[in-house]
Formats: C-alpha cells, structure tokens, sequence
C-alpha cells in the first residue's frame, strides 16, 4: 500500500460540502412535503370503498414500490421529455423523490387508519368527549404516534435515496463529491468524507425525531 | 442508419435482466451469509464484538448505496491499488449493503423469541451453541421469513445502482438502449415493467407469509 491519503481535499472544500449538504436537505424537504399530502390521498384511496379510487391507489403503491428509484428516475428526466413534457433535472429530481416516498407514506398511513380500534371510540363517547374531541384525541394522535416511527424510518431512506439523483446532475451533497473526485482524483477521501457526512445527516434526523416523539407521542409506549 | 424493433429491444433487455438476477442472487447469498454472522455477533455477550456489529450495521444503514458503490469501486482500489471490475465492485458493495439490513432484521427475530426460551433451554442442561441451534433459531427462522423475502425486494432494486459504475444490467442496457433508439419513454418503461415482473412476486410472497405466520401464532 503505497498510497497516503491525504485528506486536505476534504478540509479545504468544506465550504462546498456545506452547500452539498443544503441542497441534499432542500432537495428532501421539498419532496417529501409534497409526498406527505400524496400518502394521506393515496391512504384515502386504498381505505375507499369506491373500487376504482381503491384499484387507483393499489396500482400507484404497487408500481412505485416495486421499481428501482433510478429508473423511476430516468423516466421522469429522460422519458417524459419525449412525451412534451419538459423538467429541470431539480424538477425532476424532486418529483421522482416525492412519487416514490409517497407510495411508502401510503402504506403507513393506511396501516394507521386501519389501526384505530372502534371501541377506542365508543370509548371517547361514552366520557362525553364531542366528535371534534374524539377526532383529536382518540383517532388523530393516536394514529400519528402509531405511524410516527415508520415515517421517521421512510424519511431517513429518502435522504440515502437522494443521493441518486446525482445520477440526472441535480446539484446535492453526493453530486458535489463525484465533482471534487473528477478534479482531484482523491476519490477514496472524499467518498468516505461524504459517507461519513450522510452518517452524520441521517444521526442528527434520528435524534430529532426522537425528541419530538418524548415531547408529542410519549404516550405511544402505553398503547399496544 | 438501422431500425430497432420493440422485439430486439424487449430481447436485449430481456438479456441484461440476466445479469441483474445474477447480482441479485450473488448479493443475496453473500449478503446472507455475512448478515447471519452480523447477528451472532451482534448477540454476543463480548461487548467488543457486539460494538463492532452495531458499528458494521448503522454505517451502512446510514449511507447511501450509491457511496458504498463509489466507495468500493473508486475508493478501495485507490486506496490498495486493487483493480475491480465493475463486477466484482458491484458485487462487494451489495453483499455488504446487504448483510447489514439482514443482520439487522434477523437480530430483531432472534430477539422478538421470549427470553424465557434461552432460560428453559439452559434449565434443560443446553450449552449456549446448543439453546441457540436448537431452540432460538428454529423460532427466530420462522418470524423472520417475511421480512427477509420482503427485503429480497430492496435487493433487487438496489441492483440498478450498479449501472452507475459501469456494470450492465437491466438499468444500464435501457440506458444504451435509450440512447440508441431515441425512445427513453418507451425504452424505461419496458425496463420498469421487468423489473416490476421481478419484484411484484416477491411482495405479494413475502405478505403472503406474514399473513400465515401471524394466524398461525
């Protein structure tokens, strides 16, 4: 092993890699604001008792579920364009993201839907809480405990899977990494520094999340 | 200039989705077998290698394929001077991928057997190796089932990572193909359908056991 790493290629852009990182958590943030709405429509769907609204929402999950990301990818960037229909590879970086956590969120929160119990309810009434009440205390928190830890969970692979759209050159952390590795050829450094990074990003989620679960949902551990 | 058929597209797909199998089931095998050696450690009662398999499991569950693909195939070889093909890379990066998530779920089914099975085993006058073959494992086997063909699932789609460092598959060859042809929609669109075809089974198997193991329980 006559190779010395050197990692001063990481110390003296780290200014770049900061922006990397803030592209990453925009490229994220936005995507699953927009997925969040679309796993609460799709759970709508598949608790529908209208069949085509249900099949709608089955085939959605189901696709999106069983297909590699990076094709999704390609689709939208490289197959839609062919179609009409033009995007900005940001555009499409953040629409492919926000598709497929949106067919995770839905499975979720359909599980969280399904979980309330009916005599949890009857339960509410008969301590004379209004139907206001009841929807807030005994189906909308609950619930929200109930799916909170699968969400942080699908929130984290959203940021692993953000890394993928480098792939169409939308401008994030691991994109800034392949950029600095084609200048520098210090591609054991920098792809190391940059894992560590994520290690880092997905940590700080974690121990986030986790404090907003003790503040919202530390009941959780009373119910089953 | 030559015309391509949907016929010789769908065929030259149909080729490279060969290769995506192939890594599939290197990944899986390999993924396995390093996952059930994660677990035991990561049950072990030595708290040195217990560390190291928490360490193994949260790095690679905290970074992204696509960095474990470029960390191997860009990273090690400069870094030993080793040459890997985009094969063998591929195949390094998924089996690690892998067998963190699988030591990860079956840690969970071994742990999910209630401790009151380790106790009777050892009242029954059972050696650690033994309790642990005979009565933990056969039990922890069966509720990790679903899950891991569950995973099967990520396994195969973690494969279309490996076009990016050059290995064609499934992914890579739409990507030439796309290029060739000039018809990306029609081109991914066939790709997503194999792929669909590959992992669809798959999901509908694995919730096909989850629901007969938890009537059974």
């Amino acid at each position: 092993m006559d190779y010395t790493p050197q990692f001063s290629v990481v110390w003296n852009n780290l200014g770049l890699f900061a922006q990397g990182i803030f592209l990453t958590l925009q490229i994220v943030v936005v995507a699953i604001a927009c997925g969040l709405p679309i796993g609460i429509a799709g759970a709508l769907g598949r608790t529908s008792h209208n069949r085509l609204l249900n099949w709608l929402a089955t085939a959605y999950v189901e696709f999106f579920r069983n297909t590699p990301f990076l094709i999704q990818l390609f689709f939208f960037f490289f197959g839609l364009p062919s179609i009409g229909v033009r995007m900005s590879s940001w555009q499409a970086a953040v629409l492919a993201l926000a598709i497929n956590f949106g067919a995770y969120a839905t499975e979720i929160m359909r599980a969280g839907i399904e979980g309330i119990d009916h005599s949890q309810i009857e339960a509410g009434m008969a301590l004379g809480f209004n139907k206001m009440q009841i929807f807030r205390h005994v189906i909308l928190v609950p619930a929200l405990g109930k799916i909170y830890p699968a969400l942080v969970s699908q929130i984290v692979i959203a940021v692993l899977f953000s890394s993928v759209v480098s792939q169409i050159s939308a401008e994030e952390l691991t994109f800034v990494g392949n950029f600095l590795q084609s200048r520098t050829f210090r591609s054991f450094e920098i792809y190391l520094a940059i894992s560590l990074m994520y290690v880092g990003l997905v940590w700080v989620i974690k121990l986030i999340a986790y404090g907003i679960q003790q503040k919202f949902f530390a009941f959780t551990k009373y119910i089953r | 200039m030559q015309e391509f058929t949907l016929a010789q597209i769908l065929t030259n797909l149909l080729i490279a989705t060969q290769w995506t199998i192939a890594l599939s089931a290197i990944a899986f095998v390999g993924g396995g077998l390093v996952g059930f050696l994660l677990m035991l450690m990561r049950i072990s009662a030595n708290r040195v290698i217990k560390g190291i398999s928490i360490l193994y499991i949260e790095f690679f569950e905290a970074t992204p394929l696509l960095m474990q693909l470029f960390l191997v195939f860009f990273g090690i070889s400069v870094l030993f001077g080793i040459n890997f093909s985009a094969w063998v890379a591929a195949a390094i990066a998924l089996t690690t991928y892998t067998s963190a998530y699988l030591g990860d779920i079956w840690r969970g089914s071994v742990e999910a057997v209630p401790q009151g099975q380790w106790e009777a085993s050892k009242a029954l006058g059972m050696g650690y190796f033994q309790q642990f073959r005979k009565v933990i494992l056969p039990q922890a086997v069966r509720l990790s089932i679903p899950s891991t063909v569950g995973f099967a699932v990520q396994v195969v789609k973690g494969t279309s990572l490996a076009s990016v460092i050059g290995f064609v598959e499934l992914t890579r060859s739409a990507s030439s193909i796309s290029n060739v042809t000039f018809q990306p929609f029609l081109v991914y669109s066939l790709a997503a359908v194999i792929y669909f075809c590959l992992c669809f089974p798959l999901s509908l198997w694995s919730r096909r056991l989850e629901r007969q193991f938890s009537y059974d329980r």
